[in-house]
């Protein structure tokens, strides 16, 4: 059967500064795949080169054994790619309702014209939100509102709501209490459980060893490692991100 | 996450008031508002609430709350809009110059339209495809091109005589509740106000386009994230901006009954006042339409007030100056406060 998702020999330059260098990346379905790396490794260029926020310079995108360019995440979440980006991208002015069917609102026919249904997309909201047990203040807030924790939850609810196969999260504890963190890492198992592929990129290693299937390891816009997780201890990742044994 | 927890009282009246934050902005507007009525109806007790009067305010605002209207979209994704005065002024131009043509009426008006529209396209397509660095220097380019354009037109002197059917629009009333006791003569120019106002608002609110706009003047980055066109949201707030400039300089003909090469100069300017005066914020992403429509009354009230007391065009631009700063501070005020409370 093929990947589910296999990026190969992916390259990428900011002007001068060589962000990729030929990397290859896969991830299964219902897999859990750690990425890790150094501050700049090139972790979230990947994958917003796999979302399509960014175009590679070169190398190609499979899905389900198929050649696919996505020319922006619009295209590629009507595949079944969703993210939750580091800088969380949420609209500040929108309330959590608008942010997690922002590009998706759901919308009836009303005298001819196409109106947003407001209702409906409480109610689903609000039903993914105790889903995944976050509770907020309001839903109708400006997400500006909102702690940095609440921030990062609805940005994860946004990236779940809408039967993905695959859910990248970019440092998705960042800016969570250990206790929440937990919780990121609970909802990560029952995504696989229900046959959502997860990428997670973090600098908590431990959370990585705790729930990953596989760990890719970038040490300076190259793929230096990736290990089955039996295989891999502590020691072995740290010593690849930092470049000791590469 | 969130730890959950049972609503508490006061996190149930948080919920409550949730929505009406918005709703306050505009109500200290609205109080501003009536507070000018009223000191104007003080000061001029025999004029001010006089029908003749009121209708006369409602037509003189038209014009400018239309430009306002439309920047204010431009507003809304935290862009600008510079040329509006300008389009305005071309559109009354092209308006006259086809009815001394012996175009038909409705043809005369259509061209001026597009003019409006046309200027627009180019406006957005200049941010869109020509990736020109920001709206102020495309605008501030075809603000100087459709003004070139409309003394080249014109030869510099105005264009005088409209027919009844193309001035009705900006000079007649209409007459609403005309088989009752309570028979309203009401301009036509402001009633086509109205509908732009509401047809402005179901966009903004109601529609996933309207969604967007504010999300991209929000975060631009979440816009592109979400997978939101960013590109053809733009061109459409300048094209109706554009658009709204040309019905704007369709009812200022005919309040004048001619075309002048000089209407609008600097019109974009009062635009932007009442957009801001309206509580819109510049930085994209914030304000409502309704707030906008109060903006441009208040900036009508003003300039009726200090006409009917005589206060000289130089003393009223000074006061315009320091409304512009005192609605600014007050927003300023406002949003700090609601930043204490959550
Ligand atoms: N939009 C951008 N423009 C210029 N350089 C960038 C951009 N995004 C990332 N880079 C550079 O590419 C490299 C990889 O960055 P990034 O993918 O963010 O690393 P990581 O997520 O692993 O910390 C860094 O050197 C960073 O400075
Ligand atoms: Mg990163």
């Amino acid at each position: 059967m093929p990947a589910l998702v296999e990026m190969r020999q992916i390259t990428k330059t900011f002007g001068p500064v060589a962000a990729l260098n030929r990397v290859d990346f896969a991830v299964n379905a219902d897999e859990v795949v750690g990425l890790v790396g150094d501050n700049g490794a090139g972790k979230s260029t990947l994958m917003k080169i796999l979302t399509g926020v960014y175009q590679p310079d070169a190398g190609e995108i499979w899905l389900g054994g198929m050649r696919v360019h996505f020319h922006s995440p619009l295209e590629s979440r009507q595949r079944g790619i969703e993210m939750v980006y580091q800088d969380l991208g949420l609209a500040e002015n929108l309330s959590a309702i608008a942010n997690i069917f922002l590009g998706r609102e759901i919308t009836r026919r009303t005298g001819g014209l196409r109106l947003l249904s407001e209702g409906e997309m409480e109610r689903q909201g609000r039903q993914h939100l105790d889903g995944l047990q976050i509770s907020l203040p309001s839903v109708f807030f400006p997400v500006e509102r909102l702690s940095g924790g609440q921030r990062q939850s609805v940005a994860i609810a946004r990236a779940t709501a809408f039967r993905a196969q695959l859910v990248i999260m970019d440092e998705p504890a960042a800016s969570l209490a250990v206790s929440e963190a937990a919780k990121v890492l609970a909802l990560i198992t029952r995504l696989r459980e229900q046959g959502v592929a997860v990428v997670l990129i973090s600098h908590r290693l431990q959370d990585v060893l705790d729930v990953s299937d596989r760990i890719v390891v970038l040490n300076r816009g190259s793929k230096v490692g990736d290990l089955r997780r039996r295989d891999a201890t502590m020691g072995d990742v740290v010593g690849l991100i930092v470049g000791k044994s590469a | 996450m969130q730890l959950e927890q049972a609503p508490s009282i006061r996190t149930t009246i948080v919920r409550r008031l949730a929505p009406s934050y918005a709703a306050m902005g505009r109500f200290g507007l609205i109080l501003v508002m009536l507070l000018m009525m009223a000191v104007l109806t003080i000061l001029q007790p025999a004029y001010f609430l006089t029908r003749e009067n009121l209708t006369n305010i409602a037509r003189q605002i038209s014009s400018n709350s239309i430009l306002a209207l439309g920047e204010f979209a431009v507003i809304v994704t935290a862009g600008i809009d510079l040329s509006v005065g300008s389009v305005m002024g071309l559109s009354m131009i092209v308006l006259a110059l086809a009815v001394h043509a012996d175009w038909a009426a409705g043809m005369a008006v259509a061209v001026a339209l597009l003019a409006g529209l046309g200027v627009g396209l180019v406006n957005g397509l200049a941010l869109t495809r020509l990736h020109l660095p920001h709206p102020f220097i495309a605008t501030l380019a075809t603000l100087n091109i459709a003004r070139g354009a409309t003394y080249l037109l014109s030869g510099g002197v105005p264009i005088s005589g409209l027919p009844p059917i193309v001035r009705m629009w900006g000079a007649d009333d209409i007459t609403l509740l005309g088989g009752t006791s309570f028979p309203i003569d009401f301009p036509i120019s402001f009633l086509i106000v109205i509908a732009l106002y509401l047809a402005m608002w179901v966009l903004l609110t109601k529609t996933s386009t309207g969604r967007h706009i504010y999300a991209i003047g929000g975060s631009p980055k979440a816009a592109q994230y979400a997978g939101i066109n960013i590109p053809r949201n733009l061109a459409l707030v300048y094209v109706l901006s554009g658009g709204l400039a040309g019905i704007a300089g369709i009812l200022l003909a005919g309040r004048v009954n001619s075309g002048y090469p000089t209407a609008g100069t600097g019109a974009e300017l009062d635009a932007i006042a009442a957009v801001i005066i309206g509580g819109a914020s510049f930085f994209g992403g914030r304000g409502t339409a309704g707030g906008v429509f109060i903006g441009a009354i208040i900036m009508g009230l003003l300039r009726n007030g200090l006409n009917l007391m005589n206060v000289s065009v130089f003393w009223q631009q000074v006061m315009l100056g320091f409304i512009i700063l005192l609605a600014v501070y007050l927003d300023v005020l406002r949003r700090r406060a609601m930043r204490l409370e959550s």
